[in-house]
């Protein structure tokens, strides 16, 4: 008992000194694992690089209950100076004029060297508001691509360097896969709403809602009943009737990567930023990298991919000096070397232009073929209003909602146009809930 | 009951106040704030407040979800009380009738109670997995098709044995302990007037236990209906489209997830008048049939 005194007390005299010497700034993330000590290591890095700032990251789980612990640190007057929010949490937070402080004008205030054109645009984009200002941090950015299992292709006697361009080709691929016998299933998928229907809709350029996705008011609706939706929805229930796709679950899709790293599932839709984790479980076989598939018959499709993760925002009410250690962070966070490392590592996008241009230079892609997938996709074509993104406030509710009219399409008690219209009407009431209470 | 007389105004006034203080920090004040918070919409960030007066509860009324959910929660909790029961009883009896290695099955059979629920959720979440459990995989052996993650039915029966596993193990130790006290020369008596074991347990075991069963029935039923977060939180998170969303989560996802302060707070004062309803029934009318 003596001796966990004696430490504790030590451990606070340390730490009331290290304050003196040095301006703490809390920077709450929500990486755990490997990811999580990728981002000791950054902080780690910045702080032997300076005197005058200590970076001190904390996991707080993951990014629901993060943003959940900075919004409930803000309400007690406790809030950090840093916390990554997912992508869909970007509009709650934009709508939180006095608490937010947009990055734009931090680095104004504290003459930080700042130029948005140095980001990749579909990346800006997401997390630029009207007048084309840059309101948080890009972080962690991914887009999904599809990973295939080469083996089983060549198996089914299909080409491994060819797959799939077009939901045509997938489903004739899924067929002789399944019919030879080469695999139980053809394809599964991660993110029904982020990758089935956000991005499905970017991807044809077709809208998520109205006003540019939301981009342009809260008084934006949902939109995304189209026929472009509501065909591949039904043509979702029709290849899980015939054992050509399987569901993997909600959110995430937790069972998507078992099935495929297990060889019952060929192809799998999956976020980019799990690219590290899909070579280390797929040894047994050959992987191979594509693109999102496409319907050849809309006009305009491929467009281009939006992406999803996280970005680091910035909270009111916090000391001066903190604000300044905040910016030259900032600063040296979105260097070409640290955004290249962290891309290199973790499968996330490079989020500034001169982060890809060092890993071209440094000859990553040659090495690992495949890993430029999602940034091609990402670039494509230029953003339009219908693939920049997407902002609308409720939407973590809203996707729960997407995930459970897919269930009940699945289930057989909707059809899709039905299930869609009720994400839509569903969906709606939320985000007019959210426009009342930030009115 | 004994009537203590103070002599002192005050005296029992300060030896109330622990327990009075408690009372008021811990339940008091957040139901008051619970109510408070019911009859505002607010942001997330408490930036911009507004009485709406009974806005949030009208919400709820013509929510097909909420109304939904209410009926989740009766066929969970009854579902649960019954199988936790019926399970526990059964084997209570069971040990009852051991002459010897009654101690070391009574301690086998207490173990589950042990378990957290939410460990208990991921391990069933393993055994349950459509993709890697093993019950599953059993089951299409024979032919039975069990998948939760798309099926409403068989996501329910999954809560249902998970949330009710652990609790049968602390009903089984209270049906045994009712059981011992029985004098067993009643049963006896029973026997020699002739009456079969199936009858001499209708007649004289189950009556005389019925002070165990309704008190389980009480702590099984506020069980099912308040505790059983985790276990929902570790396997279905209230899926598939809200088949297992229980008021309880609910409340959970509204509040935390999506940051629906209003409409959560309208949520959980719901619940508060349910338990207070519950309360009153319980010892109001079932009390009165029950013989002590």
């Amino acid at each position: 008992m003596n001796r966990i005194f004696t430490a504790s007390a030590v451990a606070l005299i340390a730490s009331l000194s290290a304050a003196n010497a040095a301006t703490e700034i809390q920077w709450w993330h929500a990486m755990g694992g490997e990811l999580g000590a990728k981002v000791e290591e950054i902080a780690k890095n910045f702080n032997e690089s300076q005197s005058d700032y200590v970076v001190v990251p904390s996991y707080k789980g993951n990014y629901v209950e993060t943003m959940t612990a900075a919004i409930a640190a803000f309400r007690a007057k406790e809030q950090p100076a840093v916390v990554q929010v997912f992508e869909v949490g970007t509009g709650t937070m934009i709508a939180a004029q006095g608490a937010i402080y947009p990055v734009y004008q931090l680095m104004a205030d504290n003459n930080e060297p700042f130029d948005p054109a140095s980001y990749l645009p579909a990346v800006a984009g997401y997390y630029t508001d009207t007048d084309g200002n840059m309101l948080s941090m890009p972080f962690n950015s991914s887009t999904p691509i599809m990973y295939y299992n080469k083996t089983v292709f060549e198996k089914a006697g299909l080409d491994p360097n060819a797959p799939p361009k077009t939901w045509a080709e997938m489903e004739e691929a899924s067929k002789k896969i399944v019919e030879s016998g080469a695999a139980t299933c053809g394809f599964t998928t991660g993110w029904i709403s982020w990758i089935q229907t956000e991005n499905l809709s970017a991807w044809h350029n077709v809208p998520i809602g109205t006003l540019e996705n939301g981009f342009g008011g809260l008084d934006a609706r949902l939109e995304l009943n189209g026929p472009v939706q509501v065909k591949h929805w039904g043509n979702m229930k029709k290849w899980a009737d015939e054992g050509l796709y399987k569901y993997a679950g909600p959110l995430g899709g937790d069972n998507a990567p078992p099935m495929f790293y297990s060889q019952e599932c060929a192809m799998m839709m999956n976020s980019s930023g799990s690219r590290a984790a899909v070579v280390e479980n797929s040894k047994d076989f050959e992987l191979g990298y594509a693109m999102l598939p496409y319907y050849d018959d809309v006009e305009g499709a491929p467009q281009n991919s939006i992406i999803g993760g996280a970005t680091l925002w910035v909270l009111q009410g916090r000391p001066a000096e903190e604000y300044a250690g905040v910016a030259k962070f900032f600063t040296y966070l979105s260097s070409p070397e640290v955004q290249a490392d962290w891309h290199q590592v973790t499968g996330y996008l490079p989020i500034t232009t001169a982060a890809y241009e060092l890993s071209q230079e440094q000859g990553y892609y040659e090495a690992n073929p495949g890993a430029d997938t999602a940034i091609k996709q990402i670039n494509l074509n230029p953003p339009t209003p219908n693939s920049k993104g997407l902002r609308f406030g409720n939407y973590v509710q809203v996707r729960t909602i997407i995930d459970e009219e897919f269930e009940a399409l699945l289930g057989g008690s909707k059809d899709a146009q039905g299930a869609l219209d009720a994400v839509v009407e569903r969906g709606n009431k939320l985000i007019e809930e959210f426009q009342a209470q930030n009115q | 009951m004994k009537r203590a007389l103070f002599h002192n105004k005050f005296l029992p006034w300060l030896l109330l106040a622990p327990q009075l203080i408690v009372t008021a920090i811990f339940f008091l004040w957040p139901a008051a704030q619970a109510i408070r918070q019911s009859f505002l919409r607010e942001d997330a960030f408490g930036l911009r407040s507004q009485f709406v007066g009974l806005a949030n509860y009208r919400a709820l009324w013509g929510s097909s979800e909420y109304l939904n959910s209410f009926k989740v929660t009766l066929i969970f909790t009854v579902s649960v009380t019954v199988l936790t029961m019926v399970f526990a009883l059964l084997m209570a009896v069971a040990v009852d009738r051991l002459v010897r290695s009654e101690k070391v099955y009574t301690t086998l059979l207490i173990w589950p109670y042990a378990v957290a629920p939410a460990v208990a959720g991921v391990l069933w979440w393993f055994i349950f997995n459509p993709s890697i459990g093993i019950l599953p995989y059993v089951l299409s052996q024979i032919g039975i098709s069990f998948n939760w993650i798309y099926d409403k039915t068989d996501a329910m029966i999954f809560v249902v044995i998970a949330s009710a596993w652990s609790r049968i193990s602390y009903s089984f130790l209270f049906f045994v302990a009712g059981l011992q006290s029985i004098p067993g020369s009643l049963r006896e008596a029973a026997a020699i007037d002739g009456a079969g074991p199936v009858k001499r347990f209708f007649t004289i075991t189950l009556p005389l236990l019925s002070p165990t069963t309704f008190f389980l029935l009480v702590v099984n039923l506020v069980y099912a209906m308040f505790e059983t977060f985790a276990v929902i939180d570790a396997t279905t998170l209230g899926g598939p489209a809200q088949s297992t969303n229980i008021l309880v989560y609910k409340v959970y996802q509204d509040g935390f997830v999506g940051q629906n302060l209003g409409s959560s707070a309208a949520q959980s004062v719901v619940l508060m008048v349910i338990v207070i309803a519950l309360t009153v029934i319980q010892f109001r009318f079932i009390e009165k049939r029950v013989a002590y």
